[in-house]
């Protein structure tokens, strides 16, 4: 991956695409409504959901550099949060919302804290290795539906104000963790924590060199990413009132992945076009042909092959200001 | 009996590691020459095992289909390269990783629109399907000549590496690309074969397993995964280090499966025993990776000059 145009000043572009689409996001359900295809809102909030699982792979992949391939347990994680307490009757969506943070920042801490000693191919393949642990682990637990996963009877329930059980009060949920997700990311990236993380991506013995504790802050950074994945895990077990290992399978986290890397990696907004452009052509192609796979995978190979700076970087080059290219 | 149990488990174990090697060895050649991520590999151990399957069923002979098989398995590999691999050398190892991720999909349903959504099963010839009298138990033939097949492969694999002049170049390449290619090595010929032949080694051992399992899409990934588990333990790059590690992982993961919930019923009560023994099992090849990238981050034997 090209590190070299992260921090680079990108375009006043990018940030109007970003506020229409978040725009589009909050007007979408209304559209949805007046259409009268609720089928609609499910794909939207889809969308939604991976793109905060898509923001937070982001921080560490884009901004950190660090290439994780089992970011997908976090999302799984975040629904077994939801799902285990549910089959024992517990349905407090405080309960299931901590118990989210709480595991997904003690497996990140002890999986980061292994996997950071490592480098490059090493971490790409430890990470992916611990994600297929937890998901062996889930599979083969009877007791929480083992390979066919488990029904969620009821969702989340909150106090008066918020009820999950409605398809939109979910969504604008969902529209409201992405944006305090894309607010966090941009906090974080542009502060002094920020400052090193990024430094470390590109030359980490200077940084060290410097004086930097870096694999402190690489750390807490893959703690943190870990844990606003757990979150979006939290809502997509709430929205699909399903859980099973296949959500954490080592193939939803290559999904991932490729929508950081569609959307633009170390832009941030970048990632949220790339779920939406990816679940979008899979929606599409998914409904023209069984054999959809077969042009999905050529679709990635091109893209790696020819794309360059993602979606995003697009939005920059059309606008014809861009300073990187 | 007990010992019996205890001599048959491990041969499965040591079963299951030569099968792991068999991947598992290329996937770590292809990485320590070429600085490749080939995440598709397991897929070529699917068409291997899919093509020989085809074979099988048409010639009506076992190890006539393996014989074909094989060469058929390498020109797969050989034209993949070609095709796409080779435009990848170049580029990061996320972009490797994504791009035979897309792979990995148009070979699962490049698969499916020839052969069928369905696994396909074959046969074992008749003289292949006896058991084996080991005194204290029964073991059967056909699992034996596959650890026989993968311990030939491996002292093959020595053999080329440290005593032939492919063998020669390989390990110049591995060591230091540029240099090699300096002194007249032809790096891209050098590649495009080692990769083939990665490729043939991983269909081999696709074709072995098939008539015990059966050919079936997506069983690539499942013993990719493992495979790359053994490449970290052993160090990649190492052929060395894969064939130890191969072998250790097939041990632990097959002794873990038959053994863990009678250990821990010692430690723990019976109920919490066997819960707790399948989601243990499970993660123990995980746990020991990590034990020991913990203490030794480039694996058991890290190539050296990287």
């Amino acid at each position: 991956m090209d590190f070299r145009g992260i921090g680079a000043v990108k375009t006043s572009a990018n940030r109007r695409v970003m506020i229409a689409s978040i725009a589009a996001l909050i007007v979408a359900p209304l559209v949805i409504e007046w259409l009268d295809e609720p089928f609609y809102l499910d794909l939207v909030t889809r969308i939604v959901i991976l793109s905060i699982a898509a923001v937070s792979l982001n921080l560490i992949l884009g901004y950190g550099g660090m290439i994780s391939f089992g970011h997908a347990a976090y999302i799984g994680i975040g629904a077994y949060c939801v799902g285990i307490p549910a089959y024992y009757a517990e349905y407090g969506a405080f309960t299931h919302l901590s118990l989210t943070i709480l595991t997904c920042t003690a497996f990140a801490f002890v999986t980061g804290f292994v996997c950071l000693r490592t480098r490059g191919v090493y971490f790409i393949m430890i990470t992916l290795a611990f994600a297929q642990m937890v998901f062996f682990a889930m599979v083969s637990i009877e007791e929480y539906g083992g390979d066919d996963g488990l029904v969620i009877d009821l969702r989340s329930e909150f106090p008066a104000w918020l009820d999950f059980e409605s398809p939109m009060q979910l969504y604008y949920a969902c529209v409201g963790v992405l944006v305090l997700s894309l607010w966090v990311v941009h906090r974080l990236v542009n502060s002094r924590f920020g400052m090193v993380i990024r430094g470390s991506a590109g030359n980490d013995a200077r940084m060290q060199s410097l004086g930097f504790p870096t694999f402190r802050y690489r750390l807490l950074c893959y703690v943190v990413a870990g844990v606003m994945c757990g979150v979006a895990g939290w809502l997509l077990g709430n929205f699909t009132n399903f859980i099973s290992p296949e959500m954490m399978n080592w193939t939803r986290s290559g999904e991932l992945l490729f929508m950081v890397v569609l959307g633009g990696a170390g832009s941030l907004f970048g990632p949220v076009l790339g779920a939406a452009a990816f679940i979008l052509i899979e929606e599409l192609l998914s409904g023209l042909t069984v054999y959809w796979q077969l042009y999905f995978g050529l679709f990635l190979i091109a893209v790696v092959l020819f794309g360059k700076g993602g979606l995003d970087g697009l939005v920059s080059r059309l606008s014809r200001r861009d300073p990187v290219a | 009996m007990q010992s019996g149990l205890v001599i048959v488990q491990l041969l499965n174990g040591i079963q299951l590691g030569v099968l792991l090697f068999l991947v598992a060895a290329g996937l770590t050649l292809v990485f320590g020459v070429m600085d490749f991520v080939n995440l598709a590999h397991g897929s070529l151990y699917m068409v291997g095992a899919f093509i020989c399957a085809s074979l099988t069923l048409s010639l009506g002979s076992f190890p006539l289909a393996v014989l074909l098989s094989l060469p058929a398995t390498f020109a797969v590999g050989l034209a993949v390269e070609v095709v796409f691999i080779r435009h990848l050398y170049h580029r990061s190892h996320l972009d490797q990783v994504l791009a035979t991720f897309g792979l990995i999909l148009v070979f699962d349903t490049l698969v499916q629109i020839v052969w069928g959504p369905a696994g396909i099963t074959y046969p074992l010839p008749n003289y292949l399907n006896g058991r084996v009298d080991l005194l204290v138990a029964e073991f059967p033939l056909y699992r034996l000549l596959i650890i026989g097949a993968g311990l030939v492969v491996a002292f093959g694999l020595y053999l080329v590496i440290g005593a032939t002049r492919a063998g020669m170049l390989i390990r110049a390449g591995a060591s230091n690309r540029v240099m090699a290619g300096a002194l007249g090595v032809d790096i891209r010929a050098l590649f495009r074969y080692m990769f083939a032949a990665g490729a043939m080694l991983a269909g081999f051992g696709g074709m072995m397993i098939a008539p015990l399992t059966e050919a079936s899409i997506g069983m690539g990934n499942d013993i990719l995964l493992t495979a790359f588990v053994v490449i970290i333990i052993g160090g990649i790059g190492s052929v060395r280090g894969a064939f130890v590690a191969s072998l250790i992982v097939g041990l632990i993961d097959t002794m873990g499966r038959a053994f863990l919930d009678d250990a821990l019923k010692l430690v723990i009560s019976n109920q919490a025993a066997e819960t707790s023994a399948p989601a243990v099992s499970a993660m123990l090849v995980y746990i020991l990776m990590a034990a020991i990238l913990y203490f030794r981050p480039q694996g058991l034997f890290p190539l050296r000059g990287r």
